[in-house]
């Protein structure tokens, strides 16, 4: 949808529908930077890597691979405490505070009347400004792998578990597909408001819900749901990796089945989240309209 | 700059079973200033977002320069700028990134763009503010950046949807000169102020529930609609008696002469500038102790409401 053109037009260049993204996102990631919920964000991921320094140095729990443990990588069980525990919250958290209003707010923050009038493809303003939340989002989950890495590297050494990569890359993956869903709430709704607690809602509670009750309730694997593929982050640190599927009896008549997505299938999954919401939002931004 | 148009072709936008604009079809070129006049809800607004892409057209074509702004927004609005409503602009970025974005956008050669944000901030006396955050701006010195926005790209085509909104009087007679002074582009403007309209544009469209009612030179709409006459309002140095009204009433051309106040009379007369000038010189010489005259209504405005009201 974004084509490549630079003819003169009436003294100004005609400039490309890629430079123009390349601008919008520039200056949406400047304003992300500038904005004070840039900050409350990172205050919020060093406030739980602050906590989880704490709880690992003082209390120093077998949970995190401290003495009594029974992991045979204690390494690797800290990286699944520390940061396969948090990173998804995280990841969530970033959609929300930099995609949930980014399309909506144009609408209710009337800044879109300042942008879209102006010789652009509204394509050019979507993928400028995912671009620009995604790029926030990046950092913010940054920011707290480096610190899951310092404390790792500071309480079991340099040699870190190459799972600990895996997971990072499947929760950049998975950064990318939630952003995409994000973004189409944010097309959906022209409150800014909804289309936050849409996101946080969804991301946070109700697709895990939906996950347990398909899969305990139905026994049907919640291939459907996003978060179901964003368990791997959690799972590639487990050694060995969880079974497909595990079902656990409960007397004689309940039985319990729980669901772990492979890697290829949680990667397709999130593929195809990402692909169909990036579209569905992208249309819907096309065709929305600017009215009082 | 010779070619600029702003076309309607049969233009129609419906909200529901609300018929917002109805087969509008209105042709604008050369290089002027357009004002265009409605009511409330006439579909003033939605016309120009059809025009600038924030809304698509139910039925009909909207074109710039010959240029279907469906078709191909990029190309339609090259050379098109436009202030619609009151935009709001980035709150963390300051003018100057927030011009800056939009010249880089808008193609302004890399070289130009610095001295063009000056010069705009300028023109809108919005200097001193450049590097100051949106964020802690007035709604009138937002607008005011909004308006700057509009000249930075150098557009042969501008459209604008009441300027002056939000704006203090001084602010409202500097958009006034600015618009005034982009002499040789084609200027679409919508206001509520017909004497604004009357001082700047050449032309004037009414529209009425959807529908264009007039398009032609404010000369022309005057003439055709206003009828012969006109409105002052005379003010005195001492409460205005019944005899002294009652002798205003009987001079030559004087309709109607009322009271607004016990020293101030609206007067309305027959008769264009000449009988105004004689009716100025006889109040003079009743010593009566006139102190003020001063024409409240323009032909315009007479006309307006005349085909307004038409339409009720």
């Amino acid at each position: 949808m974004i084509a490549m053109s630079t003819n003169n037009q009436g003294g100004n260049a005609r400039v490309s529908s890629m430079s123009q993204v390349r601008t919008v996102t520039k200056y949406a990631f400047l304003n992300y930077f500038r904005a004070r919920r840039f900050y409350v964000m990172l205050g919020i991921v060093l406030l739980v890597s602050g906590l989880l320094t704490f709880a690992a140095a003082y209390y120093r729990p077998p949970a995190f691979g401290f003495g009594s443990s029974t992991s045979s990588n204690p390494a690797l069980t800290f990286y699944s405490a520390f940061w396969g525990g948090f990173a998804t919250i995280v990841v969530i958290l970033s959609v929300a505070f930099f995609g949930g209003d980014a399309i909506s707010g144009e609408f209710q923050n009337k800044t879109g009347y300042f942008l879209i009038p102006n010789p652009l493809r509204r394509s050019v303003v979507y993928v400028g400004k995912w671009l620009a939340a995604l790029g926030a989002s990046t950092l913010i989950l940054a920011v707290f792998a480096l610190i899951a890495l310092a404390n790792g590297t500071y309480f079991f050494g340099v040699s870190v578990p190459y799972q600990f990569a895996e997971s990072l890359v499947f929760a950049w993956v998975y950064l990318v597909s939630a952003m995409g869903l994000t973004f189409l709430f944010s097309s959906l709704f022209k409150s800014s408001s909804i289309s936050i607690l849409m996101t946080v809602i969804l991301l946070l509670f109700a697709f895990d819900v939906i996950d347990t009750i398909a899969s305990a309730v139905a026994g049907i694997e919640p291939w459907f749901s996003i978060t179901y593929a964003g368990g791997i982050i959690a799972n590639i640190l487990a050694v060995p990796f969880p079974l497909h599927s595990v079902t656990t009896q409960f007397g004689k008549r309940f039985t319990l089945t729980t669901f772990n997505a492979s890697v290829p299938e949680a990667l397709v999954i999130m593929a195809v989240y990402f692909v169909i919401s990036a579209a569905l939002g992208l249309w819907l931004f096309e065709r929305k309209e600017f009215t009082s | 700059m010779s070619g600029s148009s702003i076309e309607a072709v049969n233009l129609s936008k419906s909200f529901g079973s609300f018929a917002a604009v109805s087969s509008l079809s209105l042709k604008l070129e050369g290089t002027k200033c357009i004002g265009f006049l409605g009511p409330n809800g006439a579909g003033k607004t939605t016309t120009m977002k059809m025009f600038t892409g924030l809304i698509s057209p139910t039925r009909g074509k909207a074109l710039i320069n010959g240029v279907d702004i469906k078709e191909d927004k990029k190309r339609a609005l090259g050379s098109c700028a436009s202030l619609i409503e009151t935009p709001e602009i980035y709150p963390a970025l300051t003018a100057r990134e927030a011009l800056m974005m939009l010249s880089e956008l808008r193609g302004v050669p890399k070289e130009e763009r610095t001295k063009r944000i000056d010069e705009a901030l300028g023109k809108v006396k919005m200097q001193e503010w450049a590097d100051k955050k949106v964020g802690s701006y007035s709604k009138g010195m937002k607008q005011r950046v909004n308006v700057a926005s509009t000249i930075l790209s150098d557009p042969q085509v501008i459209i604008l949807d009441e300027p002056s909104t939000g704006l203090d009087p001084r602010g409202q007679s500097e958009v006034r000169d600015i618009v005034k002074s982009l002499g040789n582009r084609l200027v679409f403007m919508s206001s509520h102020l017909l004497s604004e309209v009357t001082e700047i544009c050449q032309e004037v469209a009414m529209v009425d529930h959807g529908k264009l009612l007039v398009y032609d030179t404010i000369e022309n709409v005057t003439a055709k609609f206003a009828g012969d006459g006109g409105a002052a309002e005379a003010g005195f140095s001492r409460d205005v008696d019944e005899a002294t009204l009652a002798r205003i009433l009987r001079l030559e051309g004087v309709d109607k002469a009322q009271k607004s106040d016990p020293r101030h009379l609206s007067i309305r007369f027959m008769g264009g500038l000449q009988t105004q000038e004689r009716l100025f010189g006889q109040l003079a010489s009743m010593n009566v102790g006139i102190i003020s005259f001063r024409e409240t209504s323009t032909g315009l405005e007479d006309a307006y409401l005349k085909l307004i009201q038409e339409t009720l």
